[in-house]
C-alpha cells in the first residue's frame, strides 16, 4: 500500500522510504527495453507473456478480495468471458479496432461479474465465497454447450486472429510481450488511482467495517457491486490478454476451478490490498513449477517424470499458501518491504 | 407410467443426496467445533478411499487396512490442527478458509505421490441390480450407500448425545473459553473431532469411490457438498441431511427435466444455482435463525 | 412513579425549539427477550444527554434503533423534524446524526487521515471516473474533504499520528479518531456507545473535556451510553435511565442522584458495571 510508505520518523518529517517513483520508473523502462532486446521466444511464451496476463488477473481479484474484502473462487469465470467475448467481437465484427474489443470484452466481463457480484449484497462470507463458484461453473457450461460462442468449432478450440493493433502487425513473441506490458502499465495505472481515490478509500472501509461504512453515508451496496464490476473487467481482460497474446487460443478448459485458485493464490502470495502483490505473486506463480521441474530433474534425474512433478507442484504451492499465510499474511509485498528497509538501515549507518 | 419415472428419477436423486449429506456432515464436524470451513474434506475423502485400496490391493485383510487408513486419516487431522489451524487461531475465518485450501493440495498431492494416480476399481461386494419396491425401480447400490450414511448419521448422533467426548464436542462448539473453563481438554476433544471427520471422509471415501473409481476426481466430490452446506447451514448436520436430499433430487429432477433442453451437463452447476436462488429469498438457509447484529 | 418521569413526550420538547431526538413508545424484542419496552423521551437541541442502565438493560439497543441498525416493532423516532418508524440507516449521515460504536469500528487498514475523512463520504459527489481521471470537481471535492479531516485532528490532537493506520494506534487513540470522524461532518446529533469503556481516568477526562468541546464549539447535540457513573454526573445535561428495557427515570443528575427507584435499581445495588456489554 502506496501510502504505508510514508513513515513518520522520530524528529516528525515525513520521509520517504519506498523508492516508489523512481524505482516504478527504472522498472517500465527495464520492462520495455530490456526484454525484447535480449530475451527468447521461450522466455517471452512460457515466462513474461503469462506473468503479464496472471499478474493481471491477480490484480482485478485484489480489488474485490485484497481491498473490498469479498472473496471469489469463480475469478477464471471472467477471464473466460473476457476471452470469449474479444474473439466473438473480433470475429462478428472485423471492422472495429482491436483496442475497442479489449475495452467491450471487459466490459462483457464487468457485466457478467455485476450480475454474480448481486448475490453480495444479501450474503457475507463462506456463503458468498461458495456462491461465486456458481459463476464458476456456469459460466465454463455455457461455453462448452452453446457452440455459437466458439463459432460451432467442434473440438470447442478456437485460435484467434493474429494480433495487430492500428495496422501494426504483434504477432512476434516480442510483439505479443509488448502489447500486454502495455495493456497492463495502462490497467495498473488506472487501478492505482483507483484505490488512491475516495472511492478506493470507500471500498476498504467497507472491508473493515461494513456497519460503520454504512452509517457513515457510503453507498455500501453500490460500492459493493462496484467492485464486482472493476474486479470483473479487469480480469475479463486478462482473460483477453491469456487468449490473444499468451496462448492464441480459447478454451473453455482453460478457464477451470484450478485457473480460479491460481488467481486467489497469486493475491494470497504476493499480498492482499497491495498492486505490488498482484506481481509479485505472479511472477512466483509463473516461475517456481518451472524451478521445481529443473531442481526434481537435477536431484532425481529418471524418477522425476511428469506426474511426479505435477503432484509436488500441487504440494509446493499448498506448502506455500499454508506458509504464507502463516508466517507473512501481508505476502510478499511485506517480505520485500522489510528487506528494503533494513538494506536502508545498513546503508544509513554506514554513511 | 409418468408419476412412475417421475417418483423414480426422484428416488435416485434423494438416494444420491445422502452421499452429497455424507461429504457434508464432515464440513459440519470441523466447522462447528473450530469454525473453519475445511475444504481440505475432499482432499481427505480421496487420501482415505485411496489409502485403503492400495492396501487392500496390497493384500492386506480388509479390517487390517481399514484399521491402518483410520490411523493415518487420525494422524493426517492431528497434524494439521497443530501445524496449520492452531498457528492460525484468531485470523478470520476466511483466512483459515484459504489455509484448508493450501491444505487440500498439499493432501491431494500427497495422495499421489505416495500410491500412484491410476484409477483403482472398488467391489464393495454390493451388486448395482434394480430393485424394484411398488413398481419404482431403485438401485441397490443407492439403497446401500444410503442406508450407510443413515447409520453414520445416527453414529455420530448417538456420540454427540452420549459420550463424554461427544459432550464435550458440543460444549466447545457452544462456546469455547466455557468449555475451557469447566475443564474440557481441547486436545482431546479436538482429536475426537478430526478422527471422526476422518471416519466420515473414508465411509463416503468407500461409498464414492465403488461408485466412481478411486481416483483424483474423487476429491472434487466436496464441490458437491458446498451448496448442500450453504443450503444447509455450515454448522447443522440436521441441515447437512436435509440440504443433501435436496440438492439430490434437485439435481437429478433437473437434469432430467431440464437438461435436454439446454444440451444436459447441468448438474455441474444447478445445486449452486438451486442454494443460491434459495438463500436470496431465506438468507438464514434452512434451520439458522437470522443472527442479530451485535454492535 | 417518581416526579422526574416527565409526561410522555411529543416534540417539539420545550417550548417550540424542535427536539434534536425524540423517541415515542419504542418497543423491540429479540426472540421474547424484550431489550426496550416504550420507551418515549425527548432530547433538546445543544443538550448532552446520558443514558445509563445496568447490562442488558437496552441501552445499546435504544442507539441502534436510533441509527437504524435495529427496526424497532413498534413506536417512531423523530430526528430533524422527521418521524420514522425505522431509521433508514443509509441516509443517517443526511440528517446530521453520526454515531460511535461501543466496540472500536475503525477502518483498521486505512491512514487516520482517511478514516476521518470517509465521515464525509456522504457528501461527495464525483463518479468513479472522475475520480480516477482526477477532474477538477473531483479534485476540488476531495481536497476540501481532507482539509475538513485535518480540522479535526487537530481539534482532538490526532496530527501526529496522521499517516498512521489506524489499526495500529493504542485503543485510546483509536476511541479518539473514531469520534473525530463521526465529528468531521459536523453532525446535528453524536450518538456516542460507551466512548470512554476501557480508558483511564486522564484519557477519560480529556475525552469528556472533547466531547464538551464537540457541543459547545460544534454545536453538536450528543447522547452518549457510559457506565463511569462519575463521569456521567460531571457531564451531562440530563440523564435517562433504563433498566430492564424501560425508561425508569429521566432528570438532571441531581435528580437522578436522589431518585430513590434508580437508587434501588441501580446506583445503590451491586450490579454488574464491568465487562460494558449490553444488548
Amino acid at each position: 500500500m502506496t501510502d504505508l510508505a510514508l513513515e513518520k520518523t522520530a524528529t516528525g518529517t515525513v520521509r520517504r522510504l519506498s523508492p516508489a517513483p523512481f524505482g516504478i520508473g527504472v522498472l517500465l523502462i527495464v520492462a520495455y527495453g530490456v526484454p525484447p532486446l535480449v530475451a527468447s521466444e521461450y522466455l517471452f511464451d512460457a515466462i513474461l507473456t503469462p506473468f503479464l496476463a496472471l499478474a493481471l488477473a491477480g490484480l482485478g481479484l485484489n480489488i474485490l478480495t485484497g481491498y473490498a474484502g469479498q472473496v471469489s473462487l469463480g475469478s477464471s469465470a471472467f477471464m473466460a468471458v473476457g476471452a470469449y467475448a474479444a474473439y466473438n467481437l473480433a470475429l462478428r465484427l472485423p471492422g472495429l479496432p482491436f483496442l475497442l474489443d479489449i475495452l467491450l470484452a471487459g466490459l462483457v466481463a464487468a457485466a457478467v461479474g455485476l450480475l454474480f457480484g448481486l448475490p453480495s449484497l444479501r450474503l457475507r462470507g463462506f456463503y458468498l465465497a461458495v456462491s461465486t463458484l456458481a459463476a464458476q461453473f456456469f459460466v465454463q457450461w455455457v461455453f462448452n454447450k452453446v457452440g455459437w460462442f466458439s463459432n460451432d468449432s467442434p473440438s470447442g478450440i478456437v485460435t484467434v486472429p493474429p494480433l495487430s493493433v492500428a495496422g501494426l502487425p504483434l504477432d512476434s513473441s516480442a510483439g505479443r510481450y509488448l502489447f500486454a506490458l502495455g495493456v497492463v502499465t495502462a490497467v495498473t495505472l488506472a487501478v492505482w488511482r483507483l484505490v488512491e481515490s475516495p472511492t478506493g478509500r470507500a471500498l476498504v472501509a467497507l472491508r473493515d467495517h461494513e456497519t460503520a461504512a454504512r452509517v457513515i453515508g457510503i453507498p455500501v451496496l453500490r460500492v459493493k457491486l462496484l467492485a464486482f464490476a472493476v474486479s470483473s473487467f479487469i480480469i475479463g481482460v486478462a482473460g483477453v490478454l491469456w487468449a490473444f497474446a499468451y496462448l492464441r487460443t480459447v478454451e473453455p478448459a482453460g478457464f477451470n476451478l484450478d485457473r480460479s485458485f491460481q488467481i486467489l493464490f497469486i493475491v494470497i502470495i504476493g499480498g492482499l490490498a497491495s498492486l505490488r502483490g498482484a506481481f509479485l505473486g505472479a511472477a512466483l506463480i509463473v516461475v517456481f513449477p518451472l524451478l521445481l521441474a529443473r531442481l526434481g530433474e537435477a536431484l532425481l534425474g529418471g524418477l522425476f517424470d511428469s506426474g511426479v512433478l505435477e503432484m509436488s507442484q500441487r504440494i509446493v504451492l499448498g506448502l506455500l499458501i499454508i506458509t504464507f499465510l502463516i508466517a507473512e499474511p501481508a505476502g510478499l509485498t511485506a517480505l520485500l518491504d522489510r528487506a528494503w528497509n533494513r538494506i536502508c538501515g545498513r546503508f544509513r549507518r554506514a554513511g | 407410467m409418468e408419476w412412475q419415472f417421475f417418483t423414480e428419477v426422484l428416488v435416485g436423486g434423494l438416494l444420491s443426496g445422502v452421499m452429497y449429506s455424507l461429504v457434508a456432515i464432515g464440513f459440519v464436524l470441523i466447522y462447528k467445533t473450530s469454525g473453519v470451513l475445511n475444504f481440505a474434506q475432499g482432499a481427505l475423502l480421496l487420501f482415505a478411499a485411496l489409502t485403503f485400496v492400495s492396501l487392500a490391493e496390497r493384500g492386506l485383510p480388509v479390517w487390517a487396512a481399514i484399521l491402518l487408513t483410520l490411523a493415518a486419516m487420525t494422524l493426517i487431522g492431528a497434524l494439521i490442527e497443530r501445524t496449520v489451524l492452531r498457528p492460525l487461531v484468531n485470523q478470520p475465518p476466511i483466512t483459515l478458509f484459504m489455509a484448508t485450501l493450501g491444505v487440500s493440495y498439499v493432501i491431494e498431492g500427497a495422495a499421489q505421490l505416495l500410491w500412484g494416480t491410476q484409477v483403482h476399481g472398488l467391489d464393495l461386494g454390493i451388486d448395482d441390480l434394480p430393485l424394484e419396491i411398488g413398481g419404482v425401480l431403485i438401485s441397490s447400490f443407492d439403497l446401500f450407500a444410503a442406508a450407510v450414511a443413515g447409520a453414520m448419521v445416527a453414529a455420530l448422533t448417538l456420540f454427540f448425545r452420549y459420550t463424554r467426548i461427544g459432550l464435550g464436542f458440543r460444549a466447545v462448539a457452544d462456546d469455547q473459553l466455557a468449555a475451557l473453563a469447566v475443564g474440557l481438554s481441547l486436545d482431546r476433544i479436538w482429536t475426537a473431532v478430526w478422527t471422526a471427520a476422518g471416519v466420515v471422509a473414508l465411509v463416503a471415501g468407500l461409498l464414492w469411490g465403488a461408485r466412481l473409481g478411486v481416483q483424483f476426481s474423487l476429491s472434487l466430490v466436496v464441490l458437491k457438498a458446498l451448496p448442500v452446506l450453504v443450503l444447509g447451514g455450515f454448522d447443522s448436520i440436521a441441515g447437512a441431511i436435509v440440504g443433501g436430499l435436496i440438492v439430490g433430487a434437485v439435481e437429478k429432477l433437473a437434469e432430467v427435466y431440464v437438461g435436454p433442453f439446454v444440451g444436459g451437463g447441468i448438474e455441474g452447476w444447478i445445486a449452486y444455482v438451486a442454494a443460491l436462488g434459495f438463500l436470496l429469498i431465506r438468507p438464514s438457509g434452512l434451520f439458522g435463525a437470522k443472527p442479530v447484529e451485535r454492535v | 412513579m417518581p416526579a422526574v418521569l416527565s409526561e410522555p413526550v411529543v416534540p417539539p420538547a420545550n417550548g417550540n425549539v424542535p427536539s434534536a431526538l425524540a423517541v415515542e413508545a419504542l418497543s423491540l424484542s429479540f426472540g421474547g427477550v424484550t431489550a426496550l419496552s416504550d420507551i418515549s423521551f425527548a432530547v433538546a437541541p445543544g443538550e448532552i444527554r446520558a443514558v445509563i442502565g445496568p447490562n442488558g438493560a437496552g441501552k445499546s439497543s435504544l442507539l441502534n434503533v436510533v441509527s437504524g441498525l435495529y427496526r424497532p416493532d413498534s413506536g417512531r423516532v423523530w430526528l430533524g423534524g422527521h418521524s420514522f418508524a425505522a431509521v433508514p440507516t443509509d441516509r443517517l449521515a443526511t440528517l446530521g446524526v453520526s454515531r460511535t460504536f461501543q466496540n472500536l469500528a475503525l477502518f483498521k487498514g486505512l491512514s487516520v487521515l482517511d478514516n476521518v475523512a470517509a465521515g464525509l463520504s456522504h457528501r461527495l459527489r464525483a463518479g468513479v471516473l472522475a475520480q480516477v481521471i482526477g477532474l477538477p470537481a473531483a479534485r476540488r471535492e476531495r481536497a476540501e474533504a481532507q482539509a475538513k479531516a485535518e480540522e479535526l485532528l487537530a481539534f482532538l490532537h490526532l496530527d501526529d499520528v496522521r499517516d498512521r493506520p489506524a489499526g495500529t494506534l493504542p485503543y485510546g487513540t483509536q476511541k479518539r479518531v473514531e469520534l473525530a470522524r463521526a465529528l468531521v461532518s459536523r453532525p446535528r446529533l453524536l450518538l456516542l456507545d460507551e466512548p470512554m469503556a476501557g480508558m483511564t481516568l486522564t484519557e477519560k477526562r480529556d475525552l469528556s473535556g472533547h466531547i464538551r468541546a464537540a457541543r459547545d464549539d460544534l454545536g453538536a447535540t450528543i447522547v452518549l451510553i457510559e457506565h463511569d457513573i462519575g463521569v456521567v454526573m460531571g457531564l451531562s445535561d440530563r440523564i435517562a435511565v433504563l433498566d430492564y428495557g424501560r425508561l425508569i427515570a429521566d432528570g438532571t443528575p441531581d435528580d437522578i442522584r436522589n431518585d430513590p427507584v434508580v437508587i434501588d435499581a441501580y446506583l445503590g445495588v451491586a450490579h454488574d458495571l464491568e465487562a460494558g456489554e449490553g444488548i
